[in-house]
């Protein structure tokens, strides 16, 4: 078996793949990580305070594991499902019915569940360690809008199965927007934007309808929250990873005091 | 004595003994660190905990609300919010001790040290992924994501509920108008959280747990993420039914339920009950009192905390003056919530401002 490996590993292949022995000496475990794409996520070394798990709650890293446990995911559902009024309640139900073993809408409405409870613990977490303070100010900064970033892919998904609960947990949540003052039709201040008695904000180019593209939660928004939860928000939250991530070792690094 | 405890329950999370509650324990658990951190009180809960849930599984009210799928996560964030709070104050305790010893913050002396990435955090990662995967996996097989009937625009249900995270801004609709509890109030948490770093002058505290070096900071965060956001949550999921009324744990969610409201205006009280004539009709005449007290609030009180108060936010530069004012705006906004709900419970206060006539309504 050992001889087997061994050939293996000194074969071209193996050798063009990974640029390393095994890692167990320093120079390897160096390697391991510098001649990785992946893993140059981190530095070569770390802070012990930065691995223990009792200080960190690992809740950033899980947050990072579900994002993609949602995307592998999403993308399966996406396979299975259209997004209009008329197919998707179908579609969802088939998932059930037509598709064996079919987990995948379970593992990514569970997993959104608690990705949003891994954020909320994240960001308790990095406030409860004073890890906002400077240099890191920016950081948090860019983790709060991956919260509410967070929030919304999880609101826009909320609606797809186009079930009651969707379609009314939606109307409710947006039905705030009809209150926002100046552009919202029912929000303090929009009266006063008319002229010569002709409102300019109503039911029908308030900010609410620019939401739903309509006046009530139909196709147009269905398609909307269906572009955004898919694409949209997907993209914003990966370029803003990126930068947070990167961030972190700019700022003096994971999780450890200043 | 089984249905005496589900009373009592019933009884003790109405929302005022439920919030009052919650508050004093807050204050107890931070008053107490050294009791509260203790590693049996923790342990206690867990057990009490998880038997009160198989105990309370059996009836079936409370099965019907707690145990459904959806409802599973509040379940896991009630425990593990529990057990997070527990911890870093625990951790606190421990740093603070260190700390008043003369010896350096836990955190800090691990991290003089150094280990290498590979194997000791590429593990931990590869470990914790995959007992959530296997986590997710049990989870999904052993409970079906729910799909309800088929979305109908005419069949409004009751209650009709916002997503789980937002419970806690559909329960501020019980206190605010929309534009303040679903616009401003999001609108402005989320501006006050980006805030925090450079509102926060306190230079302790910079990377480890401690509650000595930065009391106020760790209260504030305690009262604004575990009072006014999870614990809305969960009152928002579990405890409010049909009518959006209120329901204890064991209560049957009874769609005739109907709780008496008569809530006054800040206006009737002033000008019917106090100077004993008709409201005025002009909404700004008829509102002055009202309108006098929210400018009283937000303009000439932190005017006159500032004395006492400025220096708090003074780091080496003349900016505290901006410092101080944008944080007591802030500040006055969240107050306005615990305010309004002790004047809504006390006196039964509608609004201070009351114009709906301009959809103007605090």
């Amino acid at each position: 078996m050992n001889k087997l490996l061994d050939a293996l590993r000194s074969t071209q292949v193996w050798k063009s793949i990974f640029r390393h022995g095994y890692p167990d000496t320093p120079r390897n475990r160096t390697l391991a990580i510098l001649s990785n794409v992946f893993l140059h996520l981190h530095p070569v070394k770390v802070r012990r305070s930065g691995i223990q798990l009792s200080y960190t709650w690992c809740m950033g890293g899980l947050t990072f594991f579900l994002f993609l446990v949602e995307t592998i995911t999403g993308l399966l559902l996406m396979f299975y499902y259209r997004p209009t009024a008329e197919l998707a309640y179908q579609d969802i139900f088939a998932l059930r019915e037509h598709v064996p073993i079919g987990v995948m809408r379970e593992v990514h409405r569970w997993a959104a569940h608690l990705m949003v409870i891994t954020v909320w613990l994240h960001m308790y977490r990095v406030f409860l360690t004073g890890s906002y303070k400077p240099p890191r100010e920016f950081n948090w900064n860019i983790g709060v809008i991956l919260l509410v970033i967070t929030l919304l892919l999880s609101f826009t998904g909320y609606l797809l199965p186009w079930d009651q609960l969707a379609v009314w947990a939606i109307t409710v949540g947006t039905n705030m927007a009809r209150a926002t003052p100046f552009l919202g039709h029912e929000g303090p201040g929009a009266a006063l934007i008319s002229f010569g008695g002709l409102d300019f904000v109503h039911a029908g180019d308030d900010v609410r309808f620019g939401l739903l593209g309509g006046r009530f939660v139909g196709d147009a928004a269905l398609l909307r929250f269906y572009v955004l939860h898919c694409v949209g928000f997907p993209l914003v939250a990966a370029v803003l990873m990126a930068v947070h991530f990167w961030r972190v070792r700019k700022d003096g690094g994971i999780s450890g005091p200043l | 004595m089984g249905q005496l405890i589900k009373d009592l329950i019933d009884t003790v999370t109405k929302p005022v003994p439920y919030f009052l509650g919650s508050a004093l324990l807050l204050a107890v658990v931070l008053k107490f660190r050294k009791i509260s951190t203790k590693l049996s009180l923790i342990a206690a809960f867990f057990l009490i905990g998880s038997a009160f849930l198989v105990w309370a599984w059996g009836d079936p009210n409370f099965n019907r609300i707690v145990t459904k799928p959806d409802n599973v996560p509040i379940i896991i964030l009630i425990f593990s919010v529990v057990f997070f709070s527990w911890l870093s104050l625990r951790r606190a305790y421990l740093n603070d001790e260190r700390i008043k010893a003369g010896r350096p913050s836990l955190e800090g002396e691990l991290s003089k040290q150094k280990v290498f990435t590979w194997p000791d955090l590429v593990y931990i990662e590869l470990i914790c992924m995959v007992l959530f995967t296997a986590a997710l996996i049990i989870w999904s097989v052993s409970i079906e994501a729910p799909i309800e009937e088929y979305a109908a625009t005419a069949r409004t249900p009751n209650p009709s509920k916002a997503p789980w995270y937002f419970l806690g801004l559909q329960e501020l609709l019980v206190y605010f108008d929309p534009w303040i509890a679903g616009v401003l109030l999001p609108s402005y948490i989320v501006v006050g959280l980006m805030a925090i770093p450079y509102l926060d002058v306190n230079p302790k505290g910079n990377g480890y747990y401690t509650f000595e070096e930065r009391p106020f900071a760790v209260s504030f965060f305690w009262v604004g993420f575990l009072l006014f956001w999870v614990s809305f949550v969960i009152l928002g999921t579990f405890l409010r039914g049909p009518n959006w009324s209120f329901f204890g744990p064991f209560e049957y969610w009874d769609l005739h339920k109907l709780e008496p409201m008569v809530n006054v205006d800040l206006s009737t009280y002033f000008w019917v009950e106090l100077l004993g004539q008709p409201r005025p009709s002009a909404p700004l005449v008829r509102e002055a009192p009202g309108i006098a007290f929210i400018l009283g609030y937000f303009l000439i009180l932190p005017k006159l905390l500032e004395r006492p108060l400025l220096k708090a936010f003074y780091a080496g530069a003349r900016e505290h003056l901006v410092r101080y004012h944008v944080f007591m705006h802030l500040l006055l906004w969240f107050g306005l919530v615990p305010l309004k709900m002790l004047l809504r419970w006390t006196v039964s206060l509608k609004y201070f401002v009351g114009i709906p006539e301009w959809f103007f309504n605090i």
